[in-house]
């Protein structure tokens, strides 16, 4: 197995997919010539020509409904949000035009947006953003968030091949800053499927996308203190597999959920609800939440750093949950 | 442009049957018989049946709440439209969406929705599909003057004109967007001004005249599956009834409404089709015809199932 970035496995996984199905074709914002803001399509514009790797104008929902157009009359468009704060400009399209066309018409949509969030980069309130709940909270959306190249990649297949509508968020922090070993050989992922990323019986740790390596290395620091966590890595945010959160939380009897969006209604909020409702009696804690606080994105150091959980402040809210 | 008879027949079954049907709904609608609000297209007719006329089969269009006319002659059976406001599980969304909000791609009819001009960048991504795919199709887009105020309208038509689009864009200027008037929605004379901005073709026609309509679209069709790229056609209009049926207009001048009823398209082209003298008895049969179509759409509408509740939660996702 070779180790890759998770910013590699997204290019490889668009690379196999748009060489084995030509009805695969990229819209965006500088993704041709230039390769694409983060260098995900460095190459494909040489490989694949200009029909099928599109710069589009500077115009979100203009080519978020082209991709709609596209996918409509038998394509598998796959646009690329420069950063995922732009996503709102397309926002109507997203969730009037794509997300509600199969309840309607019962004709398929297969499209993916692969949307580049989140923080840790002192990028500031236009380029951190997590915009991941207003998604999940559209019927007719599914919403995928990777946190390993492994994940990243079978994820990503899987989005394409799927035949709904699909954000993609990637994690632009982990673009660089998550490596790991990935098959040389194809293979998917299923949407839908949550991964515990560590086994442990104390308490039970729900996250996504970037704070997984933060979660794990606070576990790791649980651990030398003999508490030992349960990472659940939820990976696609809907539909949200409940199964495998019910099932850790009713092991451990204890649960911490952290994200790095704000939290009033947030994922976490859905999780800790489902939770109440469906595992109460196996609870030993009030289910807690750790998450960004409810401003927007600050960009200087000092600021940014208060803003987002880490694997110290998960640390201490796990210890805090511990003796609880 | 020579049209011969059986396309004037043509022109003028759908012409009848857009105007019979949704006269029909504006009666159900008093009676209290359909579900939710009414939109029509009357007075617009000519705009909707003309250019659908000018397309080949498998062309896709995107068309308005103002265009039952393109969904008729698209294929579009006056029963499903009827199920369709009724709430009926026979209509095109199963009672999932009212009255003008449906499509159905295997007739190449884009769904509409709510949001003005969200169908123009979807139907240039239909282009866009044609044109990577090289197959010989168009789309057509449809809008009003007051959807060519958003920012959809503009980012359509520009991707259109960049990537050299296989479309057709078709505004009914109707000069009013629900109540506010077409000198508060733009400090130009035309909507067709805005569209010139773009770069490519544009054009204004009487959007009253069927045949305009027809030859317009026509030539703007030849142009698109020629590689020539979009056309904007504006279509001048008036909007004879109000936004929905329950606005009565009245900040409507009477005056205006009066001087467009004079121009009605349907009587109009009834003119047109005794000047070229097209037998009355060949006329007389189609609106026999389109009378039994409307009534019997009507009966099978009402006899029709509604859904069952559990349908609601059905179809969010594809499988």
């Amino acid at each position: 197995m070779e180790e890759i970035t998770y910013l590699e496995a997204i290019r490889q996984a668009l690379w196999e997919e748009m060489d084995q199905d030509e009805r695969v074709f990229l819209l965006g914002e500088d993704i041709g010539a230039y390769g694409g803001a983060f260098k995900i399509t460095k190459g494909f514009l040489e490989k694949f020509g200009e029909e099928r790797v599109i710069d589009t104008p500077l115009a979100e929902s203009g080519f978020v409904g082209a991709a709609i157009g596209a996918a409509l009359v038998g394509m598998r468009p796959v646009v690329e949000m420069q950063f995922a704060d732009f996503i709102s400009c397309a926002f109507d399209q997203i969730v009037n035009m794509a997300a509600k066309h199969h309840y309607r018409l019962r004709e398929p949509v297969p499209m993916v947006i692969r949307a580049p969030y989140g923080g840790r980069l002192h990028a500031g309130p236009f380029h951190s953003q997590c915009p991941e709940a207003w998604f999940v909270h559209s019927p007719g959306l599914k919403v995928v968030a990777p946190s390993t190249p492994y994940d990243a990649k079978g994820l990503l297949k899987a989005s394409i091949r799927d035949p709904n509508p699909v954000i993609y968020c990637e994690h632009k922090y982990l673009y660089r800053h998550a490596k790991g070993e990935v098959p040389s050989g194809e293979y998917v992922l299923p949407l839908g499927e949550a991964d515990v990323k560590r086994q442990g019986s104390d308490i039970t740790l729900i996250t996504y996308g970037a704070m997984v390596q933060q979660g794990l290395e606070a576990a790791d620091q649980m651990s030398a203190q003999g508490i030992e966590v349960e990472l659940v890595d939820l990976r696609t945010l809907y539909p949200l597999d409940t199964e495998t959160i019910l099932a850790s939380v009713k092991k451990t009897g204890k649960t911490l959920i952290v994200h790095e969006a704000p939290q009033v209604c947030g994922i976490g909020a859905e999780i800790a609800a489902v939770i109440a409702q469906e595992a109460f009696r196996h609870l030993d804690a009030p289910v807690m939440r750790l998450t960004a606080p409810h401003t927007p994105v600050p960009f200087s150091s000092p600021l940014e750093d208060f803003y987002l959980p880490n694997a110290a402040k998960i640390a201490s809210k796990l210890k805090d949950l511990a003796s609880y | 442009m020579s049209v011969g008879t059986e396309d004037l027949l043509k022109f003028y079954y759908y012409l009848l049957l857009t105007r019979g049907l949704e006269d029909r709904v504006i009666k159900l609608y008093r009676q209290g018989r359909i579900l939710g609000g009414c939109y029509v297209g009357s007075g617009e007719e000519a705009i909707s049946v003309g250019s659908a006329c000018a397309l080949e089969p498998r062309d896709v269009i995107a068309p308005t709440h103002r265009d039952l006319g393109a969904h008729l002659v698209k294929g579009v059976q006056p029963k499903e439209y009827m199920a369709q406001y009724l709430g009926r599980r026979t209509g095109l969304t199963r009672g999932k969406d009212g009255n003008v909000h449906f499509g159905d791609l295997s007739r190449h009819i884009i769904g509409f929705i709510s949001p003005m001009a969200d169908g123009i960048p979807v139907a240039a991504g239909a282009a866009l599909a044609f044109k990577i795919r090289r197959e010989p199709r168009i789309a057509v887009a449809y809008c009003g003057d007051g959807a060519s105020s958003r920012g959809d309208f503009h980012e359509g038509l520009n991707l259109a004109a960049v990537l050299t689009l296989p479309i057709v864009f078709i505004c009914h200027n109707n000069q009013y967007a629900y109540s506010v008037p077409l000198s508060r929605q733009m400090a130009v004379p035309h909507v067709a001004d805005r569209a010139k901005a773009y770069g490519f073709p544009t054009r204004i026609i009487d959007g009253n005249d069927v045949l305009a309509v027809y030859e317009a679209t026509t030539e703007a069709a030849a142009r698109a599956r020629s590689g020539g790229g979009p056309t904007f056609i504006e279509c001048k209009t008036m909007r004879m009834r109000g936004h929905a049926e329950h606005d009565d207009a009245s900040y409507v001048p009477r005056e205006l409404l009066e001087e467009w009823r004079r121009k009605d398209p349907i009587q109009r082209f009834e003119r047109t089709l005794r000047e070229r003298e097209v037998p009355e008895a060949s006329m007389r049969a189609v609106q026999v015809r389109v009378l039994k179509e409307i009534e019997d759409a009507v009966d099978f509408a009402e006899k029709s199932p509604l859904p069952d509740a559990h349908e609601a939660l059905e179809g969010v996702f594809a499988t």
